[in-house]
């Protein structure tokens, strides 16, 4: 773990904007995907890019690379900016989102994308496929880790806890998730489609190591990090309390964009708020 | 021009058009926006159960409430139907409990949210479950009509419907709509089409096609995969001495393949079958899947075209 300095909070901070501007343009250009999920989760996968996970863009399968895992795939437009933005894919592959034939395909791919470690779509699969990941690095004698996001809504897939049962049955110390948790699923808030109750009791009943954060807040993003590497003794779950549509104050807490892109003047007025400018638009 | 609608627009309506029976309880895995129960929900909130994101519970809460005198019916996405595949086998399929099961955004014209989210196999994994009925149908009206039928149904039912909109071919055409029975659209003497779903309306495009080269080419909707309409196929294959088979599916186990099966027990004769041909799909919006994958009209004159030159003179 790097040392941070309010300097570095504030790189960290300026590439989150810049990642959401690129979230608004995809979904605008594509008039389809999923802003809201992608602006709640965008935060915490720049922490993890530029500041914990041994990836290298030029050699995306790397073996001995972490693991990211985007449990939730519909919120592939914040993963793409993410690849982006530390240099997997290039600025104009975003332009290929939901298009055909295009490297960033609607729902995260790893037979189609640099970077990304796993085909989710299917909600309630990541957490399994990482624990594999997770068997692997120990079976390998390597010190990689995985690091699984899943959604609030996600959580109410029985797998989610097939997995999490086995993880911790299975000590796997070298094994975080981060739970979006943004109060919205599909239909409607969490409230009203399932109630999921006392979440982090959920989990240490599981036997995993809990913790909470602002997932929006870089600096308690990155001390739940430092936390998740000094467990290694059971799986550690960051319960990182979010907002649907961070940032763009039409999409904040509104189930409407889940899975609906912005019109042409949302998207000014997005940009605008992040204080950016559409350059020809 | 013709009205547009979506299969998923007739099962909403469908729910609403049978919620006079007291029996009719609706289960969502928070797809009802998507899958249309969503209408069915704000009139009848009290017999709508929402089960949250898990497929695989609300199979076996639906056949719970069947088991007990309701007539449940349970939508998602019909690739996460596929999630619940063994509950739906041994919970609902074996035990024969009307549970009617609707898988929408079937097949690749589903589009941009790319393979995860194409079902192009659920037509033949429902299809080899006993006590199953298999639907696919082509427009909102056959979608309502069917939806109703299952409440006939001593079974379980599976009835995929597409996400986009596309021509109503059954406009006050209900009496002709019966599970089972498949709908002859056009009659033809040189070659018999026989399709479900979004690839009906293509068919029909394909036959006035075949018509300007002189081909002379039937049409039917199997909206029915399962009771096969065995019968229907029979007497096409008899006037017309060959077959294509056009369906937004694998072209292993779903409406080709129930077509091969019969017909190679009862009436072998040349079949040419479009479908999706052994891959998965990927982003793109519904047309350019279509032409990506071999499906569209085009595909279809060619097949009829194969299936023609095989044909014994
Ligand atoms: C197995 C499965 N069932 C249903 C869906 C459809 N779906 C896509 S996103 C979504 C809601 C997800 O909510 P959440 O996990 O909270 O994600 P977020 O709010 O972070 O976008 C649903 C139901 C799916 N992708 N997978």
């Amino acid at each position: 773990m790097m040392a941070t300095t309010s300097a570095d909070i504030a790189n960290l901070e300026a590439i989150a904007t810049r990642c959401r501007a690129h979230i608004l343009r995809m979904t605008h250009r594509a008039a389809a995907g999923h802003p809201g999920g992608s602006l709640s989760e965008i935060d915490i996968l720049v922490a993890l890019y530029f500041s914990r996970l041994n990836v290298d863009p030029d050699k995306p399968k790397l073996e001995e690379r972490d693991r990211f895992i985007l449990s939730k795939g519909h919120a592939s437009p914040g993963m793409y900016a993410v690849l982006a933005e530390k240099g997997f894919i290039t600025e104009e592959d975003l332009s290929s989102y939901r298009v055909l034939g295009g490297v960033c395909q609607g729902h995260v791919d790893m037979k189609w994308t640099p970077g990304i470690d796993f085909s989710a779509g299917s909600l309630g699969m990541g957490l399994s496929f990482g624990m594999g990941t997770a068997i692997a690095a120990r079976l390998d004698g390597s010190e990689r880790s995985t690091w699984v996001m899943i959604g609030d809504g996600e959580m109410q897939e029985g797998s989610i806890w097939e997995a999490a049962m086995a993880a911790a049955h299975h000590e796997l110390g070298n094994l975080t998730v981060f739970v979006d948790k943004n109060n919205i699923q599909n239909d409607d808030f969490v409230e009203v489609q399932m109630r999921m109750f006392d979440i982090p009791a959920k989990w240490a009943g599981f036997g995993w190591a809990v913790r909470e954060c602002d997932g929006h807040d870089m600096q308690q993003i990155l001390d739940a990090i430092a936390w998740a590497d000094s467990i290694t003794d059971r799986p550690a779950v960051i319960i990182a309390n979010t907002i649907k549509g961070k940032g763009i104050s039409y999409m904040e807490n509104n189930p409407a964009f889940h899975g609906a892109a912005p019109n042409d003047e949302q998207l000014g007025i997005g940009l605008a708020e992040l204080g950016l400018f559409e350059v020809g638009a | 021009m013709s009205r547009m609608a979506a299969t998923r627009d007739g099962y909403g309506q469908g729910l609403l058009n049978i919620s006079d029976d007291e029996r009719v309880v609706v289960l969502e895995a928070d797809l009802g926006k998507s899958t249309k129960s969503l209408h069915f929900r704000k009139q009848f909130p009290e017999r709508t159960v929402s089960c949250g994101i898990g497929e695989q519970n609300m199979m076996l809460v639906a056949a719970g409430l069947a088991a007990s005198g309701y007539k449940p019916f349970a939508s998602t996405f019909a690739i996460f139907t596929e999630r619940a595949f063994e509950q739906i086998r041994n919970g609902v399929a074996r035990p024969n409990l009307p549970v009617h099961i609707c898988g929408s955004h079937g097949g690749t014209h589903t589009g941009t949210d790319g393979g995860s989210a194409q079902s192009i196999e659920d037509l033949a994994i429902y299809r080899t479950l006993p006590n199953m009925t298999v639907m696919h149908p082509c427009d909102d009206v056959s979608a309502a009509e069917l939806t109703r039928q299952c409440l006939d149904l001593a079974g379980p039912s599976y009835m995929r419907t597409a996400r986009n909109k596309t021509r109503v071919l059954h406009e006050n055409r209900i009496d002709d709509i019966k599970i089972g029975k498949g709908i002859v659209l056009r009659d033809g003497s040189d070659v018999c089409i026989i399709a479900c779903g979004v690839l009906v309306d293509k068919a029909l495009e394909a036959a006035e096609k075949l018509a300007g080269d002189g081909i002379d080419a039937g049409v039917v909707d199997m909206h029915t995969l399962k009771p096969l309409d065995g019968d229907l196929i029979n007497r096409m294959a008899a006037s017309t001495g060959c077959i294509v088979s056009a369906e937004d599916h694998s072209i292993i186990g779903g409406l080709g393949g129930a077509i091969a099966e019969h017909l190679s027990s009862n009436h072998p004769i040349p079949l040419e079958r479009v479908g999706v041909n052994d891959r998965f799909g990927e982003s793109g919006q519904a047309e350019e899947m279509l032409d990506l994958l071999g499906l569209n009209t085009g595909d279809i004159i060619e097949a009829a075209h194969r299936a023609i030159s095989r044909k014994s003179n």
